[in-house]
C-alpha cells in the first residue's frame, strides 16, 4: 500500500518564525514536514508521510477567518492529502480554535479523515469536540511526545476505516457519542470504589456525565377547544391489527400513520400494541386504554371538541432513542400541521 | 461490527452448565397464565436439580459477616457506613419480580439481610429487552453484594440493603423512592450503591431513588445501562438529574451484533424479528441473526455483572 499523504497544520511559533510578535504570519504552504512535523514522521514510520506544512499565525487565523481559511483550503486542493493534521495546540487558545476550525473545514469540503490535540480546556475544545476527534493533550508543549503517537494511532484508524474505540481507550476528548467498549473491572466493582472515593471526598470520575435534559415549554392554550381538530399521537405502540408496518416491539426505526375514518372505537378485533416494554394484556384487550378513539368519538358527538383527526401517528417508545423521536416528530409535526390540526393529545406507556 | 464477538458479552453463562426448558403452550392460554406455568416449571425444576447436590460436599466455602445493625455499628466505629438499593422491576407481566413468593409491585419498600439474596430470596419474573434484566442467577450471585462483601470490614462497613420496587404509577414511584431514602436515613448511611433494573421509564425510579437519597447528605453512587441509538449519539437516559454525579454504566443497549449461525438452536426462531432488539428481516441468508445487545440476556446488566461500559 503506497504511504498515507498527510498535510499539517501548525501555528508561528511551532514552525520557529517566532511568538507573539509573529503572529501576524500569512497563512504559507511548505514542502515536507516541519517542527513537530518530525515527530509525526517518526511515529508514522512506513505507514505514512507529511508531504506538505501549512504555517499561519494564530492572530492572522482568528482576526482574519474567511481570508485564512479559503487560503488553507486552497493547498488542501493543490496537495490533495489522504490525512489531514493539526496543531496539536496543547492549551494555546487562538491556536486551538484554528486547528478545530481548519479540521472541520477541510473534513466537510474534502471528506478526508482530519485530526487535532489539544488540553481538554482550550476554549477550542469545547467547540469543536463534537465535530472532530480532538487527542486530549497536556496543557504544554512537554505532552508532545505523549501526544503524538495517540494521534497517529487514531488517525491511521480513520484513515483504515477501523473501529474507532471508546475515547477512554483512544484518548480522545468525550465528544457525547457514546461508545461501548470492555473496563478492566466488573461494574459492580467499579461502583464500589467510586462510591469508596466519592464518601473520602476524593476525585473519582462518573461514567456518565449528566447531560443537560431538553424541557419542553407548554404551548399556548387553545383558545375555543369546541371548534378545534384534536389529533392522537402514541410511543404506545398501538398499530392495526397485525402490525401490518412491523414496527419493532423496541427501538423502533420507523412510526406509523393510521386513518381512523368511521372509527369509533378500538377493539380487541382490530388493533393491538406492539410495543414490547409494558404489559400488552390490557392494551390488546382495549386498545382505547392507550389511544383513547371512543372518548374522543363521544366529545366529538357531544361538540365538545371540534373534530377528532383522521389519521393517527404511532410508534414504540421502548428503548427507542431521543434521536430518532425527535426524528419523527419533526416528520409527522408537519403533516399534522398541514392537515389544519390545533392540538395533539400525546399519550406514552 | 467485528469487534465485540458473542461469547465476550455474557462469558460467565459460557462456562456454566445451561439446562434449557421448552414449551409448547395450549391453545388460548391466557398469557398471565402461561408465564406463571413457565415460571413454575422452572422452579420445579431447579428444586429438583438443587436436591441432587443437597449432600455433595462444596468445592470452595466462603464466609460472609452480615451483624446485627447495633452490633455492626460497634465493631467497625471509624468505617463509612455503606447500604445497597437494589431496584426491583415490577411493571406487569414478564417484568416482574418475586421476593420470597411476593410479587414486588404489590410490595412496598423494604429492609432485607444480603446474604437472603444468595439464598434465593429474590426470583426473576422478567426477561423483556433481555440485556438489563437479571435472571435468577444474576440475584444469587449478585455483584454488588460480593463486591461490598469483599470491602467489608476494610474499607467500609456494609450495613444492610433495600430492595424497592418500578412501579408504573407515579404515586407508587414517589411512595417507593420516599420510602428508599427515608430507610437509608434510618440506617444512619454515610453512601449508597443504587442498581436499576430495566431502562426508560425505571429511569424515573433511578433519578427519584438517587435525588432523595443524596437530599438526605447519603452519597450515591448509580448502575445503569444506556439506550443511546445505534451510532451513540442520542441522550443516553429517559430522566436525568445534577444529582447523579457518580455513575456505572453497563453499557449502550442499542449496539448492534450479529450472531453467527449456530448448527443446533434450542427453542424457536419465530419471535427473533419481533424481540427488543429485533426488527424486520434480522434473521440473514446464511442463517446469521442481527439483533441490539438489548435481546441477550443480560448483556448490559445493571448489577454491574459485566466489564462491558461506555463512554
Amino acid at each position: 500500500m503506497a504511504k498515507v499523504r498527510v498535510v499539517h497544520y501548525i501555528n508561528q511559533f511551532y514552525a520557529g518564525i517566532g511568538g507573539e510578535e509573529a503572529a501576524g504570519h500569512v497563512a504559507e504552504l511548505r514542502e515536507g514536514a516541519l517542527g513537530p512535523g518530525a515527530a509525526f514522521t517518526v511515529a508514522f514510520g512506513e505507514e505514512a508521510e507529511i508531504t506538505h506544512t501549512i504555517i499561519c499565525g494564530d492572530s492572522y487565523f482568528n482576526e482574519n477567518v474567511d481570508v485564512a481559511k479559503e487560503a488553507v483550503l486552497n493547498f488542501i486542493s493543490q496537495t490533495k492529502p489522504d490525512l489531514f493534521i493539526a496543531g496539536p495546540a496543547f492549551n494555546a487558545g487562538r491556536y486551538g480554535v484554528a486547528c478545530g476550525t481548519i479540521c472541520e473545514a477541510v473534513a466537510e469540503k474534502f471528506g478526508i479523515p482530519v485530526i487535532t490535540g489539544m488540553y481538554a480546556e482550550n476554549p477550542g475544545a469545547d467547540m469543536f469536540k463534537e465535530k472532530i476527534y480532538i487527542v486530549s493533550t497536556k496543557n504544554s508543549a512537554a505532552g508532545m511526545r505523549d501526544a503524538v503517537p495517540k494521534m497517529v494511532k487514531l488517525a491511521l484508524k480513520m484513515v483504515k476505516e477501523d473501529r474507532i474505540g471508546a475515547s477512554i481507550e483512544e484518548g480522545y476528548i468525550p465528544n457525547s457519542r457514546r461508545v461501548n467498549f470492555f473496563d478492566q473491572e466488573r461494574g459492580s466493582k467499579r461502583a464500589v470504589n467510586m462510591l469508596l472515593a466519592k464518601m473520602a471526598e476524593k476525585p473519582f470520575t462518573t461514567e456518565f456525565p449528566m447531560p443537560d435534559f431538553d424541557r419542553v415549554a407548554p404551548n399556548i392554550p387553545i383558545k375555543d377547544i369546541s371548534s378545534a381538530t384534536i389529533a392522537l399521537v402514541t410511543s404506545g405502540g398501538i398499530v392495526p391489527k397485525g402490525n401490518p408496518d412491523r414496527i419493532e416491539s423496541s427501538s423502533a426505526s420507523k412510526y406509523g400513520e393510521y386513518d381512523i375514518t368511521n372509527v369509533m372505537d378500538l377493539t380487541e378485533a382490530t388493533y393491538e400494541t406492539a410495543h414490547g416494554g409494558y404489559d400488552p394484556v390490557y392494551a390488546n384487550q382495549d386498545s382505547d386504554r392507550v389511544l383513547p378513539v371512543d372518548v374522543l368519538r363521544e366529545f366529538e358527538k357531544d361538540k365538545k371538541i371540534g373534530k377528532l383527526h383522521h389519521k393517527f401517528y404511532t410508534t414504540t417508545g421502548n428503548g427507542t432513542s431521543v434521536k430518532k423521536s425527535q426524528e419523527f416528530a419533526l416528520e409527522f409535526s408537519h403533516k399534522l400541521i398541514n392537515d389544519g390540526v390545533q392540538a395533539v393529545i400525546l399519550t406514552s406507556t | 461490527m467485528t469487534w465485540l464477538v458473542p461469547v465476550q458479552i455474557t462469558p460467565r453463562f459460557r462456562k456454566t452448565c445451561n439446562l434449557v426448558l421448552t414449551f409448547t403452550p395450549v391453545q388460548n392460554l391466557p398469557p398471565h397464565d402461561y408465564e406463571a406455568a413457565l415460571r413454575m416449571a422452572g422452579l420445579k425444576a431447579a428444586a429438583y436439580l438443587g436436591e441432587l447436590a443437597r449432600d455433595v460436599s462444596p468445592n470452595e466455602v466462603k464466609t460472609f459477616e452480615t451483624l446485627p445493625i447495633m452490633e455492626g455499628a460497634k465493631k467497625y466505629p471509624d468505617l463509612p457506613r455503606v447500604g445497597y438499593v437494589q431496584m426491583l422491576q415490577s411493571q406487569g407481566l414478564l417484568h416482574d419480580t418475586y421476593v420470597y413468593g411476593v410479587d414486588m409491585k404489590k410490595s412496598i419498600t423494604t429492609l432485607i439481610n444480603p446474604t437472603e439474596i444468595f439464598d434465593g430470596a429474590i426470583i426473576s419474573g422478567n426477561c423483556v429487552s433481555a440485556c438489563d434484566k437479571n435472571t435468577t442467577y444474576h440475584h444469587q450471585n449478585n455483584p454488588v453484594i460480593l463486591d461490598l462483601f469483599e470491602e467489608h470490614g476494610k474499607t467500609l462497613n456494609f450495613v444492610g440493603m433495600i430492595i424497592t420496587n418500578e412501579n408504573v404509577f407515579l404515586a407508587d414511584k414517589e411512595r417507593s423512592s420516599d420510602w428508599t431514602a427515608k430507610l437509608a436515613e434510618y440506617l444512619s448511611l454515610d453512601g449508597v450503591i443504587i442498581s436499576q433494573e430495566g431502562f426508560g421509564n425505571p429511569d424515573t425510579d433511578l433519578i427519584m431513588n438517587c435525588k432523595k437519597v443524596e437530599q438526605k447528605g447519603i452519597k450515591t453512587v448509580i448502575i445503569t445501562d444506556e439506550y443511546a441509538g445505534r451510532d451513540g449519539t442520542s441522550q443516553s437516559l429517559a430522566d436525568v438529574d445534577a444529582s447523579a454525579d457518580a455513575v456505572v454504566t453497563g453499557g449502550n443497549a442499542n449496539e448492534v451484533i450479529t450472531l453467527p449461525k449456530l448448527d443446533k438452536i434450542i427453542g424457536s426462531l419465530d419471535c427473533v424479528d419481533k424481540m427488543a432488539g429485533g426488527f424486520e428481516n434480522n434473521v440473514l441468508s446464511d442463517g446469521s441473526i442481527v439483533v441490539e445487545l438489548q435481546a441477550i440476556i443480560g448483556a448490559t446488566n445493571e448489577l454491574g455483572f459485566n466489564r462491558l461500559s461506555a463512554r
